[in-house]
């Protein structure tokens, strides 16, 4: 039991007694991980698995993911669904820039994780977190609606375990945590960086 | 509709000076296309399209080809006198044909329902600056697909009314459908790389880290006390 948390056995019994005890954080946590309002943009086939996602046979209002907003300024998840071609990389960063705090990713399907299918082509960016934090990736080409809502459960998880206060608190409570992140520009070859070394180091491949 | 012979007499009696030539296809298609001159490549198109017999009226798609410089290497049945005795030897002479870009157009009737009817446009090299005139005009429907051409092949479309960049960025500076185009060296990160890919990725691998000596264990060669009598 950490310092401010109140006794599961305790809760149980008082509850019982009909005497609900919370935290702010819990109380919080809980608003915020039951209305993820996601920015409405598809970028390929991926987005066709989101809006089935939204639609009434999966239904993500079931988790409070309804509220698809058409700015960023309202929005508290980007929901990367397809092929990021190097022409629209800067666009997304400039979404995610302007997106409020806290806000979160979901790098969705194979290419929005590492260009996929078109990885060794000249006009894909090889993952979107090149440029910005991801929260949570789907495989999949595309995944399946099942996949996003798994996602999006997975995000409530990680919403829920947020903290407040202390050392580990939440990242977006850090003053000191950056919230923006560099547009790439157009370059002559390439991107001007290829990657934001802030965000994203290339693995190291030990091999012969 | 009318053979390539007919339709190019047709179209050389048409455009003056106008100089095709027909590039045979061998294959089970057999499409063969017009190679039009640039020079007049604008009136032969403009004749395809309103001469009554033919009414090309519908371009349905243009595209571009990138022929590096290459060796042909042709075989002949050559009578020769070897030894004082006519004999017939296989002579193979070898042609060497620089490099140039290509535009093919396909072409349709809706008002005749035929086609298609394929031309090509060659440019003289495979410089930056390669130009061929637009058929933009002619047909309206080539001029997001000659702006893809300048785009990916940089061919310059002369009298095109906004040739710009269309799929890449402005910014941009190569050509990437050109058969020596080298893409950013951007692979480092591969899982499973292969063939060209794979000996581009090995240079940015990193050596294996020093064994430190584990590897050298190996199964206890001792005798057990059971197997000795």
């Amino acid at each position: 039991m950490t310092e401010g948390q109140i006794d599961e056995g305790l809760r149980s019994e008082l509850q019982r007694q009909g005497i609900w005890v919370t935290s702010m954080q819990e109380l919080y946590n809980w608003g915020r991980k039951n209305s993820i309002w996601p920015l409405q943009f598809g970028l390929a086939c991926c987005a066709i698995e989101m809006i089935a996602t939204a639609a009434s046979r999966y239904d993500i209002a079931r988790f409070g993911g309804e509220i698809f907003r058409p700015s960023p300024r309202q929005a508290d998840l980007m929901i990367v669904a397809g092929t990021i071609t190097k022409k629209m990389a800067p666009q997304i960063v400039r979404l995610y820039n302007q997106m409020p705090d806290p806000k979160y990713v979901i790098s969705m399907g194979a290419c929005a994780i590492s260009g996929g299918p078109f990885k060794q082509g000249y006009n894909v960016l090889k993952g979107i977190d090149r440029y910005i934090p991801v929260d949570v990736y789907i495989p999949g080409c595309p995944p399946r609606p099942e996949a996003l809502l798994h996602a999006f459960m997975e995000l409530q998880r990680k919403i829920d375990d947020q903290k407040l206060t202390g050392a580990n608190k939440a990242q977006h409570l850090e003053p000191g945590q950056p919230s923006e992140f560099p547009v790439p520009a157009f370059g002559e070859h390439d991107l001007e960086p290829p990657a934001n070394p802030d965000v994203f180091q290339a693995p190291k491949l030990e091999r012969v | 509709m009318e053979t390539l012979e007919q339709i190019k007499t047709r179209a050389e009696l048409a455009a003056r000076g106008a100089k095709i030539d027909i590039v045979v296809n061998p294959g089970p298609s057999q499409q063969s296309s017009l190679l039009v001159d640039s020079a007049h490549a604008v009136a032969v198109a403009q004749f395809l399209r309103d001469h009554a017999a033919l009414k090309f009226d519908y371009c349905s798609n243009v595209t571009g080809v990138d022929w590096l410089d290459r060796v042909v290497k042709k075989t002949a049945k050559v009578k020769q006198v070897v030894d004082g005795v006519e004999k017939e030897v296989d002579q193979t002479t070898e042609e060497k044909i620089s490099g140039y870009l290509e535009a093919v157009y396909h072409l349709y009737s809706m008002q005749h329902k035929h086609g298609p009817l394929t031309i090509r446009m060659r440019t003289a090299n495979r410089a930056d600056g390669a130009r061929l005139p637009s058929l933009t005009p002619v047909w309206r429907s080539a001029e997001l697909q000659e702006r893809e051409i300048f785009d990916l092949y940089g061919i310059h479309f002369e009298g095109h009314p906004d040739l710009r960049r269309i799929l890449m960025w402005d910014e941009f500076v190569d050509h990437p459908m050109r058969k020596d185009y080298r893409e950013p060296d951007d692979y480092e990160w591969e899982p499973t790389p292969h063939d060209d890919v794979l000996e581009r990725a090995k240079q940015h691998y990193t050596p294996r880290p020093a064994l430190d000596g584990a590897e050298a264990i190996t199964e206890k060669t001792t005798p057990s006390p059971q197997s000795s009598p």
